[in-house]
């Protein structure tokens, strides 16, 4: 059975919407971040089913350049996320608010 | 297997500056802390040799059309470059008396040039996007980069994480693009532009949202003035410049060159844009006691003058932002470098009444400081007038009359803080507690944008010229 290319762009979409929500609603800076992360995922699926529609390689490639920025801003988030959490010992977004706006 | 022959003298300034982060980041290791200093001059001077690289290299495309020298990249990238040199000349004061400097502070630094120096240059949304975030990523770093201060701390998180929030929406544009298109060259999506479908409208609509939010544009600018005002001085100054140099890059790239406005009606929905940034950056501007909070607003405002350049979509529009960029580059940088030639009992001078009474004790430095306000109210004879002057006319022309009327209406609100902050300098008694700290790079640098601000506001003729064939890359 061939599942059409719709299904994967629409459990994508699904997947982006689920990670926009947890980024708005979410508290926690370590949650935000893994929703951020979902949210790259569900790009990732949306240009693999592109790349297997179109018969382009294009599709996949960016989606390796995609993991590799994931990898960096993982390595760069968790270390600002640590520093925070050293001196405040909290990373609740609402209690880090020393700058007003 | 055959690999493609690929011609790497074209990309000879980006390998400079590559090779230099490297070879900063890895010596920093090996240097005692009181011989970090040595690493701002192996900075300098690979920005130089880049700079140099970027008039002598020769324009072509490469890497199978993704990258592309032309005169437009080559203006971009000087700004850029001009850019990274003028901050290291105004860090290595600061840097060395917080004792944050660090190899790491300078490797950051020229990355996040090197990012800028790719989405100049890039002619393929992938390599704009590899640009973008070789720029970003840095500048979130570099905002947290006083570990021990909790605002710096505080200024990286937000800007990190509203940053990575920006660039999924970028991403999820780029491949709903791709899906359309069939390719992210963007030749291939300029000629799939005329099909219109939905998918590649909503795509250029993320695509969007990701630069509006590098730009600072409203209403995606909430990040700008905490990241700003939390920040260490120098990387403030250094981000408000080329997060914007980037983000304006890529969109004269992706607008202008790439999608006619006929066929995507991108053109009133960026108005709107523009329209609102103006606005609110100079409104908020009036209410702002903190220098840094100030030049945060004002760095927004100057994102929606620069935009109208942008709608106009026109030769005129797309040089005007060019030169736009350079003289925001120079006023924006030497306001931050007076800021930086100050200190209150060893912290930042970052409020307006430190600059109480400077003109009695420092008329140099309380001069410069006018003409930079002036240069970013845009008040002839400095080239902030010209810089005006060129975006609101190319916008006219293209008939958005709306547009213009803002900007100028707005221009005159934004007199009235750039002025409060010279009028300060001139009244009161001086306040003791502020002193001069600057050094000799730090005058260097103030002395060098007060010229290009003044020479520019005076003879604007053979630079303007110059960035005409910037126009050359239009169709």
């Amino acid at each position: 059975m061939i599942i059409p290319a719709q299904y994967y762009l629409t459990i994508s979409a699904v997947l982006f919407t689920l990670g926009m929500v947890g980024v708005l609603v979410r508290r926690n800076a370590l949650v935000i971040f893994m929703s951020i992360e979902l949210m790259l995922n569900s790009v990732n699926l949306t240009f693999v089913t592109f790349a297997r529609q179109l018969a382009a390689i294009e599709g996949q490639v960016a989606v390796f350049f995609v993991v590799v920025i994931a990898a960096v801003e993982v390595v760069v988030g968790l270390a600002i996320i640590i520093a925070i959490f050293r001196t405040r010992s909290t990373v609740d977004i609402d209690d880090v608010d020393l700058l007003r706006g | 297997m055959t690999l493609p022959q690929v011609d790497l003298r074209i990309i000879l300034p980006e390998i400079t500056v590559g090779i230099a982060v490297a070879v900063v980041m890895v010596w920093a290791a090996f240097l005692p802390q009181d011989r970090q200093r040595l690493l701002r001059w192996v900075s300098g001077i690979a920005l130089l040799l880049a700079l140099l690289e970027v008039f002598v290299v020769s324009g072509g495309a490469a890497f199978g059309g993704m990258y592309v020298r032309d005169s437009l990249t080559k203006s971009l990238q000087i700004i850029v470059m001009l850019t990274a040199i003028l901050a290291v000349w105004m860090s290595g004061a600061y840097m060395e008396r917080t004792r944050l400097e660090t190899g790491e502070y300078y490797a950051l630094l020229l990355s996040a040039a090197l990012g800028a120096l790719l989405m100049a240059a890039s002619a393929d949304l992938l390599l704009l996007f590899l640009g973008l975030e070789t720029l970003s990523i840095p500048l979130y770093v570099l905002a947290a980069i006083a570990r021990g201060d909790l605002r710096s701390q505080e200024a990286g998180m937000k800007y990190f994480l509203l940053g990575a929030f920006s660039t999924v929406f970028f991403l999820y544009g780029l491949a709903l693009i791709f899906g359309a298109a069939g390719s992210t060259s963007l030749a291939r999506v300029a000629s799939a532009a005329g099909t219109g479908s939905p998918l590649l409208l909503a795509g250029i609509g993320l695509v969007t949202i990701g630069l509006a939010f590098k730009a600072a544009v409203v209403p995606f600018h909430a990040w700008a003035p905490d990241v700003y005002e939390g920040a260490p001085l120098p990387v403030a100054a250094y981000m408000s410049v080329i997060a914007k140099v980037g983000a304006f890059a890529a969109m004269i790239r992706v607008f202008v060159l790439a999608l006619p406005g006929a066929v995507v009606p991108w053109g009133t929905a960026l108005a709107v844009l523009s329209m609102m940034t103006m606005t609110l950056g100079n409104v908020a501007a009036l209410l702002q006691s903190n220098l840094k909070r100030l030049l945060a607003y004002s760095s927004i405002a100057h994102a929606g003058f620069m935009l109208t350049g942008i709608i106009a979509a026109n030769r005129a529009g797309t040089s005007a932002v060019v030169f736009y960029l350079l003289v925001y580059t120079l006023m924006t940088l030497g306001a931050f470098g007076v800021l930086l030639g100050l200190a209150r009992r060893g912290e930042e001078a970052d409020d307006i009444s430190d600059l109480t009474g400077l003109a009695w004790r420092s008329p140099a430095l309380a001069g410069a400081m006018t003409l930079f306000m002036a240069s970013l109210a845009g008040l002839p004879p400095t080239a902030g007038f010209f810089a005006k002057l060129y975006v609101f006319s190319a916008v006219l022309d293209a008939g958005y009359v709306a547009v213009v009327i803002v900007a100028v209406l707005t221009s005159v609100v934004s007199a009235y803080y750039y002025l409060r902050v010279a009028y300060t300098m001139f009244i009161g008694q001086p306040s003791p507690e502020v002193e001069f700290v600057g050094g000799r790079w730090v005058s260097t640098a103030i002395i060098v944008t007060a010229a290009g601000v003044l020479l520019l506001g005076i003879i604007p003729a053979p630079v303007t010229t110059f960035l005409e064939q910037v126009a050359d890359a239009l169709k």
